[in-house]
């Protein structure tokens, strides 16, 4: 085999010889990459906007799960089986102090990483612990909700509704839980190894992670409690 | 109206499908009422359409393959050749003006063969209510009070207008003969008119699995003269035992191979109640009525 | 403590489950006893199972897969033979076992033999042919892989305990739901799906940042080979649908351990709710496991015509095309639902607006033979076996697509051989004939042509004389899933099918042989130039095999087909381009993070599907932990100094060398013997 190696490709080049003025087609040429575009004239980018650039397509699939059970949300508002529907349980005020204690949190994160680019790790710790503990507060307050709701007999095994509605805020506080844990992982990192590389890039995620389940709840406050507080 | 006629060139694929159904009698190219002609008629020329591009296009591959082969030093060889503007408006005018032709064809093909199109005839139209159940099917005729298991019967040459749901899961409706399928749906009711030109006995079954006992979940159907209907009606409803709420109950329960048997007397709101979930539905799998219970094998409705 | 678990769940009673059992398990401890025995734990280890190297573990994804096409294949025979003697009868497998077995033949093709297979030559082609060292996340490749084997174990030993999904390939609600299906097969489906769905995710996340990311100096976009452009569009749509697919599944898992009630009968449900979310999931499945495919016939017509791809911007162009279109066709699963003639016409323009597509990608590979030197070597047979078989396929596909023919087809054994015509014909041809065209740069040396040509050939007749029946039987009215039939004139086409399966399994037969006897040659079919076919990307400028740093120095991409040009310069000027500057590699460190994952994944799994609470939450606990030791990592690369690396690199250099001096002492002798 080795013998008719390159057979083709060195007929290939004799016809390209033979053929001084390039009849056949050659391509496109003028497609030069152009450095900065993206178009991959540099080589492959650096470890940190690739880690961040996974990250965000991550988020997207992870939007793309809560889209779903919106979806499902959307299909069953109306099938509360003769039990409650969205009015008969949403509490507004309750809603809007876990509203408030969740964006006040993205605030915090925001500063914390103010802090780490300064590379300032105790205000980028005690930003993580407000954060943390705002993000605590969210939670309490939606178990709290969720507890009420159980010891009036609101329960998902009740009607689709109430499946679909505990499903979609549990799968958000659901992100937020790991959300704790992960924030909790980085404290201590953070204090142990300091700003690494990798620490670094590993807080870019949090923080984009962070922001994403305050863009979810926005949606969820919405369509979920005020659409329903009114409907 | 659409079904009205069938032009000269679909009567030259009615030949054709003829000739295709020689091979067999049960299928779906053997269609013994309008439904299921038009269906078919649908079917074969989308086809016929298809085969003229494709029959060329597997021709040209294994040609060029051919022609082109290494050992064949004789033709040109193009070592730098990869692009051709107007092969390559060929390449994607053809796809595309097939698909515009195909789409003709489902545009039409969907709007005339809506199965929830009531189908135009001088004779009234019969109605049926169906219900899927675990394994069985239940007929209900609410003009005339009866009901069977597992045997449909029809009156040749009128349309019958069947709604169709399901007390436990997904089925399909479907008499190969006949025509259009479409979903029995848990909670849902879904609608299909077909019609039988003439007196014979067909088979239906379900299409859609639904569980061990599926395979029997097939039945008989009668299509009679309509006189013979009404005969056949009047004898139903004077015998058999009346479907009351113990006798439904027990139909919900898993059975297999369930042979054909009629009731005289139902709740007029039976099918609504069933629709809507307001009586329970199938129990599914229970301890004392194992699922696997059959390997016993039937002939379905074909007696 | 065992929550469901109890020794009845072990089939003892049934001689078909208990004998293959016993036969996979001392199949497994005798390989594993061999393993200890032969001292080979050490290597495995540190080369295979932690590895981070894609080409490692794309060829691992290709052994599970092709282990698991066998598995899948069993179930076949057993499927085809059981109708072929249930004809009025009872045949060998009562309900209950054939509806299990249908069900775990279409979840092992299409999750554990297709998608590990396709994606184990994503991985080891695209990181090549973008002319790069690795992926993005090579350690989170290293999990995605594990998470897929585990979720194949799982599948694997519902066989022996307790028993797998009686619902079909997709659980159909309400039939999955508790109530219909009280038994832990349902559990077993998810469970393994959920598991390797996360794994398949991952993986898609990892394709998507490596292509657009990672790319060698100079590959832009449209220089990208077109097997990059299909694995591109894979993993956007893997991206775009798989979190669906865990959603659904989520949902009915919710449904049977927390009585949810999204898919129920009762309290308001809907179940055609799961029919829609699993089919915005599944038909965009169907495309992440073919235009991978359609990638590898590209490079194999492209390569065996010695020309370029003919159309390589219509060929992107179709891809993407085919990738968004793919997203908007799900209806057409279910027209017969009743949905209304425009709803039903909609879906039906435009699933077949995707046979534009596919029609563009079949004629720019006829022209791409156009004008070339066609060598018929066995991944171009497979190629053009694949055009014949895939064509056809694709016209029934058209047919379904046409409502009122599909309310005579639909769910008939007509669409059973429509869709094998196209995963079979499409997937499984493009994998073999991609198997081989790639093999030899994976271990060395190619395959042998003559085992190679038979296994196609039998498959190719094989395969139509299986399904050519299933299509007239469909026309009969025969439904799918049946576990015995009714009708006697069915017989002799169910016959007819079980003799092409017959043929099917000489050429599976064939195929073993063919890597025995290659195995057994290896030094007869070494492929010394690492270019054993002519090649015309980027990872035919490795030596084969590929190094673990796959370029010594990044190569520069100049244009399209960027190692032709290379390789044309170099036959011009009758020597390689200047010996590089060889400068230190940072490669990363092997993790065996995958592993465990893996192994909490499985335990957790299993523990959720038998109510085994306990061993539930030590999983998800062990794997938290084991999650914070390895962040605690603190080095994640480590150096190849530039003289290792110059010298692996020098011997390459050194055998394209005396390959261009072969060819020029071979090309003076045929001169001469003209001019003479």
């Amino acid at each position: 085999m080795s013998d008719t190696t390159y057979t083709t490709s060195r007929e290939a080049l004799r016809r390209r010889q033979q053929d001084p003025h390039r009849v056949g087609h050659t391509g496109h040429p003028k497609n030069e990459p152009v450095p900065g575009t993206g178009q991959g004239a540099s080589g492959p980018a650096t470890k940190r906007i690739i880690v961040g650039y996974g990250f965000w397509v991550f988020l997207l699939s992870d939007i793309v799960i809560f889209s779903a059970f919106f979806a499902a949300y959307a299909v069953l508002q109306g099938q509360t089986a003769g039990g409650p529907g969205a009015r008969d349980i949403v509490e507004l005020p309750r809603t809007a102090w876990e509203t408030g204690a969740l964006l006040l949190s993205s605030f915090t994160c925001g500063l914390s990483f103010a802090a780490t680019n300064a590379r300032n790790k105790l205000w980028t710790q005690v930003f993580f612990v407000v954060t943390g503990l705002l993000g605590l507060v969210f939670l309490g307050l939606e178990l709290q909700e969720f507890l009420s709701l159980a010891a009036r007999g609101v329960t998902p095994q009740r009607s689709a509704f109430l499946s679909a509605f505990f499903a979609v805020v549990g799968l958000h506080g659901l992100h937020v839980t790991v959300g704790l844990l992960w924030l909790g992982t980085m404290v201590a990192q953070l204090q142990v190894k300091g700003f690494r590389r990798e620490i670094v890039h590993r807080i870019i995620c949090f923080n984009l992670f962070w922001h994403a389940l305050d863009i979810v709840w926005v949606g969820l406050f919405s369509v979920v409690y005020l659409l329903g507080a009114v409907r | 109206m659409a079904r009205r006629s069938i032009s000269g060139c679909d009567r030259l694929i009615v030949l054709g499908l003829a000739a295709v159904s020689l091979f067999g009698c049960s299928g779906v190219l053997n269609p013994a009422g309008p439904v299921g002609r038009d269906d078919a008629i649908i079917l074969i020329d989308a086809l016929l359409i298809m085969l003229a591009i494709v029959i060329p296009t597997i021709l040209l591959a294994f040609w060029m393959a051919w022609r082109y082969r290494a050992s064949n030093t004789k033709v040109e060889y193009l070592p730098n050749w990869s692009y051709s503007g107007r092969i390559e408006a060929v390449v994607w005018s053809v796809p595309i003006l097939t698909i515009i032709f195909i789409s003709g064809v489902i545009w039409i093909g969907s709007n005339r063969l809506d199965p929830y199109r009531p189908l135009p005839s001088k004779t009234p139209p019969e109605e049926v209510q169906v219900v899927a159940l675990d394994w069985k099917w239940l007929f209900l005729y609410p003009r005339e009070g009866v009901a069977t298991v597992n045997q449909l019967v029809v009156p040749a040459g009128a349309p019958v207008h069947f709604q169709i749901t399901s007390a436990s899961v997904f089925n399909v409706f479907f008499i190969p003969r006949l025509g259009s399928m479409i979903y029995a749906m848990p909670g849902m009711t879904s609608r299909l008119w077909l019609q039988a030109d003439r007196p014979g006995v067909l088979w239906g079954q379900s299409a859609h699995f639904s569980g061990d006992g599926f395979s029997d979940m097939q039945f008989q159907v009668r299509s009679v003269a309509p006189g013979e209907f009404a005969a056949w009606a009047q004898q139903a409803k004077s015998a058999g035992p009346p479907l009351n709420e113990a006798a439904y109950a027990r139909l919900t329960r898993q059975s297999q191979h369930v042979p054909p048997m009629s009731f005289s007397r139902f709740d007029p709101d039976l099918f609504k109640l069933i629709a809507s979930q307001k009586v329970a539905p199938g129990p599914g799998p229970e301890p004392e009525n194992p699922s696997h219970a059959g390997r016993v094998t039937s002939t379905g409705g074909r007696h | 403590m065992f929550g469901k678990l109890s020794w009845s769940a072990i089939p003892l009673s049934e001689p078909i489950p208990l004998i293959t059992s016993i036969v996979v398990l001392l199949a497994l401890f005798g390989t594993l006893a061999l393993i200890t025995v032969k001292g080979w734990w050490p290597y495995l280890w540190q080369e295979w199972i932690t590895s981070v190297d894609h080409k490692r573990i794309g060829v691992m994804y290709c052994v599970l897969g092709l282990m698991m096409l066998i598995r899948g294949f069993s179930d076949a025979i057993l499927m085809r033979t059981q109708q072929a003697v249930a004809i009025n009868a009872p045949g060998y497998l009562p309900p209950e076992h054939y509806d299990q077995i249908f069900s775990a033949h279409g979840t092992i093709m299409i999750f554990f033999g297709a998608m590990p297979l396709i994606i184990g030559v994503i991985n080891f082609v695209v990181p090549l042919q973008l002319g790069v060292r690795d992926v993005a996340f090579p350690t989170f490749n290293n999990v995605s892989f594990w998470l897929t084997a585990s979720g194949a174990l799982l599948v694997n030993v519902s066989l022996f305990i307790g028993e797998f999904a009686r619902t079909g390939w997709l659980p159909y609600p309400p039939l999955s739901e508790a109530t219909y299906s009280p038994g832990v097969g349902v559990d077993y489906y998810l469970w393994a799906i959920q598991i390797s769905g996360i794994g398949t995710l991952i993986t898609g996340i990892n394709f998507v940042t490596t292509i657009l990311k990672m790319r060698c100096p100079g590959m832009t976009y449209l220089r990208m080979p077109m097997f990059t452009w299909t694995a591109f569009a894979a993993s956007l749509l893997i991206v775009a649908v798989f979190p669906i697919l865990t959603a659904t599944l989520a949902m009915l898992s919710l449904d049977r351990y927390f009585g949810f009630h999204f898919f129920t009968n009762d309290r308001g449900g809907n179940a055609m709710m799961f029919m829609n979310l699993i089919w915005a999931w599944g038909h965009p499945e169907v495309y992440i496991l073919v235009l991978p495919a359609f990638g590898i016939f590209s490079e194999i017509f492209s390569t065996f015509s010695g020309k370029p791809l003919f159309g390589y911007r219509s060929m992107v162009a179709a891809t993407l095309f085919i990738c968004v279109v793919s997203l908007m066709v799900w209806l057409h699963h279910f027209f017969t639902m009743g949905a209304g003639a425009a709803v039903n016409t909609a879906f039906g323009i435009s699933t077949s607006v995707i046979a534009v597509g596919t029609g563009v990608k079949v004629f720019n590979w006829i022209f791409t033979m156009y004008g070339g030197r066609v060598r018929m070597s066995v991944p171009m047979l497979w190629s053009l076996g694949f055009i014949f078989t895939f064509v056809i396929g694709g016209m029934t596909g058209v047919l379904l697509a046409v409502p009122p023919a599909d309310f005579l087809t639909h769910n008939s054994m007509f669409l059973v051989a429509h869709f094998h015509n196209v995963i079979v014909g499409g997937v499984i041809f493009g994998l073999f004939a991609g198997l081989i065209y790639w093999f030899p740069k994976a271990f060395g040396f190619r395959l042998h042509e003559g085992w190679g040509k038979a296994a196609f050939w039998f498959a190719f007749f094989g395969f139509w004389v299986t399904f050519a029946p299933l299509y007239v039987l469909g026309l009969e009215g025969m439904t799918r899933r049946l576990q015995h039939v009714n009708i006697p004139e069915w017989r002799p086409w169910l016959l007819i099918s079980l003799f092409g399966v017959a043929l099917i399994a000489i050429s599976v037969a064939c195929q073993i042989t063919q890597l025995v006897v290659s195995i057994r040659d290896r030094d007869k079919l070494r492929d010394d130039t690492g270019d054993p076919w002519d090649g015309r990307s980027l990872e035919w400028a490795t030596p084969s095999p590929a190094p673990f740093f796959n370029f010594a120095v990044l190569p520069s991409v100049e244009g399209e087909d960027a190692y032709w040009r290379i390789k044309e310069k170099a036959i011009e000027t009758q020597r390689l381009g200047p010996e590089p500057h060889y400068e230190p590699i940072d490669m990363p460190l092997n993790s065996p993070v995958g592993f465990f994952t893996a192994f909490f994944a499985s335990a957790t799994g299993f523990a959720l599907i038998w109510h085994i609470w306990w061993l539930a939450w030590a999983g998800i606990v062990g794997a938290f932990i084991g999650f914070v030791i390895f962040a605690w990592r603190d080095v994640h690369e480590y150096e190849v100094p530039a003289e290792k690396v110059a010298v692996i690199d020098r011997a390459r250099r050194a055998a394209r060398q005396a390959a261009l001096a072969r060819m020029e002492a071979r090309r003076e002798a045929l001169d001469g013997g003209v001019a003479s």
